[in-house]
């Protein structure tokens, strides 16, 4: 799309509101959001629970539609898409990192990193060309063939680091990603997502931590479904 | 994903738990195992039988008392319609070589202190021809010992080892047969039935005039049908019936008697085969409990494949396929344990052995059928999974 090169807009929310209806209760997660996120950026989304920055995360990641207002990811507009579209949304362009659970359980290493490239139905060798890229990068490339349960908590988020990074995505999506790990593990992460950002990659952290938020070049607050703030690394926007 | 890679996958996961994977396949094994044993028995029965029918030849033809579709509790031997007088009239007709009335009856023999009991059958010489005897010492009955109803006996071999122990030579000797002496004068291969002149049995020892049965040989096995006909035709004439189906004897080829046989056990088999069936829906349900136990286990699993990528039909195959390869290995298990079961048992009852191909591609067939129907709401159940709810699954 000719906007991208204009702005090179990776994310634009526009207006976005979400309503969960329950039964009879009505929740409003998100109240009419709006911002646009650069190539580029490495911006935190903060929040306590219950704030909204899930269900931002969520419709940013592709696994949720907004029930009205705009999404733009990447030149795409999101906001209708199908469930089988934003699959393939999810698998093209959008790299996830959870806080827990983000390796299949009694699989190898290799083939967790492999496995969104199966679902692209990418050639053999390409994919086993692209694994060991990807665990390279993230340097435990050693641990392809070790079974998933056998790793430490820092290794298991560098393994869903490279497996975000196997499919090319627009974002790197990371939801707490940190939240698991003692802090000498967590800064490592966010040095090594430092270090991902200033090779050019998008990242995306939702985080109630103030500790690893300030790594990021942007912070966005959240509070009660709306935008409470939007500075540049603590100097305001 | 390819088949193949979901296959290795599935594999990789029931490798993962061996006993509950084990336990699964239960009952699809026992399933498979019991089709399969009993469709080979059935099989192997089947042929023994023909085996044994067809050693009287293509070219035979009996004729039996009363009509051809008799009614339960109505045996041949009650029914009085053939008589010897009938054999002289098929006698004269075309393309028949040979012809011989038989009684038969059961009746104890007793010799050297031993004594069996067995079928003995009154026959005429003739009747060595159509039913293929084999001599293995002396002599078969010859015309002189049914017109001078003389009291001589040919032993099948399997009465001489009884009496006398194997390899005895007994021609010669004397055995009773219901308090009646006579004399051996040879042995047949591979029987147990004794044969005795038709006029003895019919005077000396039974003191009836009807025949049991009357056995023809035909030229050639391709007239078997015409004479059949030609046989009925006259025998009505002779009998001074109108109407074939009205007539007091049938006339079969041993032919319909191997088409008959084969169809009674062929019935019984797959009456069987469904019985054994019921097990195999048995262990369908099964695999569809576990199924769903699974999906429920893994379902933060099911929601971190769709968050990097997997739609809905990848997660179905992925399940669909899990419960197949359960199935289908369940069933190649059941394969390998029925014709052992089989093996055992056809020795014992001495039949052949037979590994039909037709049925174990049935059974794997079936097993993969089974895993589908019943693994299709499982998996259905998982692809339906919304990410988010999964992902949030504790």
């Amino acid at each position: 799309m000719n906007s991208q090169k204009k702005t090179e807009t990776i994310i634009s929310f526009n207006n976005i509101h979400k309503t969960y209806i329950t039964g009879p209760v009505k929740y409003e997660a998100l109240k009419g959001i709006t911002f646009d996120i650069l190539k580029g950026e490495f911006i935190a989304i903060m929040g306590r629970s219950g704030s909204g920055k899930s269900t931002i995360m969520n419709i940013i990641g592709a696994l949720d539609v907004p029930t009205s207002g705009k999404y733009i990811l990447n030149g795409k507009i999101i906001s209708g898409f199908n469930a089988n579209e934003l699959a393939r949304i999810r698998n093209r362009e959008v790299g996830f990192i959870f806080q827990s659970f983000n390796l299949l359980p009694r699989t190898r290493v290799f083939k967790n990193v492999e496995r969104p490239m199966m679902y692209a139905n990418i050639s053999k060798n390409k994919r086993y060309k692209r694994v060991y890229e990807c665990l390279e990068i993230v340097g435990i490339a050693d641990k392809a063939y070790s079974f998933s349960n056998h790793l430490s908590g820092g290794e298991i988020q560098r393994v869903a680091i490279a497996r975000a990074l196997v499919m090319n995505p627009s974002i790197l999506l990371a939801d707490e990603p940190t939240g698991n790990l003692d802090s000498k593990t967590a800064h490592e992460i966010i040095r090594f997502f430092l270090k991902l950002n200033q090779q050019g990659t998008t990242i995306v952290l939702i985080t109630h931590e103030q500790d690893i938020a300030r790594f990021a070049k942007r912070i966005i607050k959240v509070k009660d479904g709306k935008i409470e703030s939007d500075r540049l690394n603590g100097i305001a926007k | 994903m390819d088949v193949q890679e979901l296959i290795l996958t599935a594999l990789e996961a029931l490798k993962s738990n061996v006993v509950r994977t084990l336990l699964t396949m239960l009952g699809i094994i026992i399933g498979i195992a019991s089709v399969i044993t009993i469709i080979s028995l059935g099989e192997g029965s089947t042929a023994s039988i023909i085996d044994q029918v067809s050693s009287f030849g293509a070219n035979t033809i009996t004729i039996q008392p009363g009509r051809a579709r008799r009614g339960p509790g109505q045996s041949s031997s009650t029914v009085t319609t053939l008589t010897i007088s009938d054999t002289k009239v098929i006698k004269k007709l075309d393309n028949i070589t040979e012809v011989s009335g038989m009684i038969n009856a059961n009746k104890k023999i007793t010799a050297n202190g031993e004594e069996t009991f067995n079928s003995i059958r009154g026959v005429e010489e003739s009747y060595k021809t159509i039913q293929s005897l084999e001599i293995v010492s002396g002599v078969f009955l010859d015309k002189s010992h049914v017109d001078g109803v003389s009291r001589v006996v040919v032993l099948g071999d399997e009465i001489v080892e009884d009496l006398f122990g194997e390899y005895a030579d007994v021609v010669g000797e004397t055995v009773i047969i219901d308090l009646k002496s006579f004399r051996i004068i040879g042995v047949v291969n591979d029987g147990s039935d004794a044969y005795i002149p038709l006029s003895t049995a019919q005077k000396i020892l039974l003191g009836q005039d009807h025949l049991d049965s009357i056995s023809v040989a035909v030229i050639s096995s391709n007239l078997v049908e015409s004479t059949i006909r030609g046989i009925e035709d006259s025998l009505l004439l002779e009998h001074d019936i109108d109407d074939l189906e009205l007539a007091d004897f049938s006339v079969r080829s041993s032919q319909a008697m191997i088409e008959t046989i084969s169809s009674i056990t062929g019935t019984l088999t797959a009456m069987l085969s469904g019985i054994a069936a019921i097990s195999l829906i048995v262990g369908g349900i099964g695999i569809m409990n576990i199924m769903l136990v699974t999906v429920t286990e893994r379902t933060k699993e099911i929601g971190l494949l769709k968050a990097i990528g997997a739609e809905d039909k990848d997660i179905l195959n992925q399940f669909l396929i899990e419960a197949v390869v359960l199935t289908v290995v369940g069933g190649l298990i059941g394969t390998l344990l029925g014709l052992g079961i089989t093996y055992v048992a056809s020795t014992f009852l001495q039949i052949p052995f037979i590994v039909g191909i037709k049925s174990i591609l049935l059974a794997i067939g079936v097993s993969g059928g089974v895993g589908v129907i019943f693994g299709w709401y499982p998996a259905q159940k998982a692809a339906k999974l919304n990410p988010i709810d999964a992902l949030r699954y504790e």
